[in-house]
């Protein structure tokens, strides 16, 4: 730091400011657009239950492990680089330890911060992502076998994924169909799913649904 | 014979007092750390729980919140109003340093300090003296660019990079690349600039040094007649422009180090030869 007695010309104080800006801005701007080549909107990670919209909970979240550790199934880690969500915030994946659904939620409730809300009712109105069948090539429904781990294993039974009689190719299947309206996205049916890789996974509910839309005329549908 | 790893800043001190006494601040800094950081550490390793979260928020016996002050600030700007436990949390912590001395956090809290005190300890014993100039006020537009960055963009912005949420965070719940970053603090002090991280560039520093402007907790020169000259205090000190006004002022100037960017690391005392330096408060100075 410089002497506070120094003599400063107008000239050399105006040029300090505008230097001591210009190093402010351009850093800030460039952590900026550091930050913003993670973008939020396409966000993969499954937030703990309560969780904010995922633009405000990345301004909410201070990465402090609070709800980390206090799942009693160790659902949760903080992310470290390159894990698909952003440095330290928190986040599971469904297909190793899924959300176990706890009826006292301890992870909304050891948020310090309002990232993820305390007063949450009920698990059952987390919404953590939905549930979405992808594989509809290889999902064993879909060859006309009776598997159906995702419909027996689902912690809302019945009500998140059903069995539905569906006629493919002329042939009677049942298929399982995941209701989002109850669906928390809590993981068991992809965690329990008996393929390699889940033909049924859990996605953000944007990224699920597919959202809204607008189509080149202007028309939103 | 002196000790081969005894710092070159210390040499003076230890042959006056002895090794113990000349390392008094400095063991009592490094078990505070320990400390801090093991308190954190019991729940998630032992299963015995004191602390639970990390730096940026935590809980005391499950009775206590804690919050940085700093990532509360960045969470302000990026416009999200936290709930009482943070805000609380917040406040209570930086009412700590406003007692003890807002830099206390770098020398007596951080781990970072740890990792830049060892790049400085191999300066000196390898004999690298490649010093890069850098401005002491650079870090306090870094501290600026973090909050344009948190305003811009809707997040913790600094929380992206910080190496001090990565490294205690490496110690509670883990990290994997996140070494590089604080193996490039520790290059960036070893080979580019004496002190290049703490004293130039973090803003957490910068911003626990405003917080300490107007702290409580001070060291003091207080005995500056006998003052030799040797310039150990100001070769051990992160921060040596802060020793200049109180040592080397004259007649009713303060005797106190009040600059903001003092860490009150006591590594002064540590190493003068004839006990110039007290730590002290500002009602007794």
């Amino acid at each position: 730091m410089a002497p506070s007695k120094r003599k400063v010309t107008r000239r050399q104080a105006l040029t300090e400011t505008a230097k001591a800006a210009g190093v402010a801005c351009l850093g800030g701007f460039s952590l900026a657009a550091f930050i913003k080549s993670a973008d939020p909107v396409d966000a993969r990670a499954l937030r703990p239950p309560g969780a904010l919209s995922e633009a405000a909970f990345q301004v909410a979240c201070v990465h402090c492990g609070l709800c980390v550790e206090a799942c009693p199934y160790g659902t949760l880690s903080l992310a470290e680089w390159g894990e698909g969500a952003p440095l330290g915030t928190p986040f599971f994946t469904a297909r190793e330890t899924p959300c176990y659904m706890c009826k006292d939620i301890p992870c909304a409730k050891a948020c310090p911060t309002g990232a993820l809300d305390r007063d949450l009712p009920s698990i059952r109105d987390a919404n953590m992502g939905v549930a979405v069948l992808v594989g509809h090539e290889t999902c064993l429904n879909y060859k006309g076998l009776n598997c159906s781990i995702c419909v027996r294993v689902c912690p809302i039974r019945g009500e998140a994924i059903s069995l539905e009689d569906q006629e493919i190719n002329g042939r009677k299947l049942k298929i399982p169909v995941v209701h989002s309206d109850k669906c928390t996205g809590c993981g068991t049916c992809e965690k329990q799913c008996v393929l390699g890789h889940a033909a049924i996974r859990v996605l953000p509910r944007d990224l699920g649904l597919g959202g809204k839309g607008r189509n080149r005329a202007g028309r939103n549908f | 014979m002196l000790r081969w790893w005894i710092s070159d800043s210390r040499r003076l001190g230890v042959e006056a007092h002895g090794v113990t006494r000349a390392h008094k601040w400095w063991f009592l800094r490094r078990m505070t750390q320990i400390f801090v950081l093991a308190i954190f550490m019991t729940g998630p390793l032992l299963g015995f729980w004191i602390a639970r979260g990390n730096f940026a928020s935590s809980q005391l016996l499950g009775l206590v919140d804690l919050s940085d002050p700093y990532i509360f600030l960045q969470s302000l700007v990026g416009r999200h109003w936290p709930i009482l436990p943070a805000i609380t949390g917040a406040l209570l912590i930086a009412a700590i340093y406003i007692l003890v001395g807002g830099r206390a956090y770098c020398g007596w809290v951080c781990p970072v300090n740890v990792v830049t005190d060892a790049a400085y300890w191999m300066r000196e014993k390898t004999g690298l003296t490649r010093d890069r100039k850098l401005d002491k006020r650079t870090r306090l537009f870094i501290l600026a660019g973090t909050l344009i960055a948190s305003a811009l963009t809707g997040t913790i912005a600094w929380e992206f990079l910080n190496p001090v949420s990565l490294l205690q965070r490496a110690f509670i719940t883990g990290i994997g690349i996140g070494w590089v970053i604080i193996l490039a603090v520790f290059l960036l002090d070893l080979f580019v600039a004496r002190r290049a991280w703490c004293s130039h560039l973090c803003p957490v520093g910068a911003f626990y040094g405003l917080l300490g402007r107007v702290s409580l907790v001070r060291v003091s020169a207080r005995d500056r007649e006998a003052c030799t000259d040797c310039g150990a205090c100001f070769n051990i000190c992160p921060e040596p422009h802060v020793i200049v006004p109180a040592l080397k002022g004259s007649g009713d100037d303060t005797r106190l180090i009040l600059h903001g960017d003092c860490q009150n690391c006591g590594g002064c005392i540590d190493s003068c030869p004839v006990d110039v330096f007290r730590m002290t408060t500002r009602v007794r100075p």
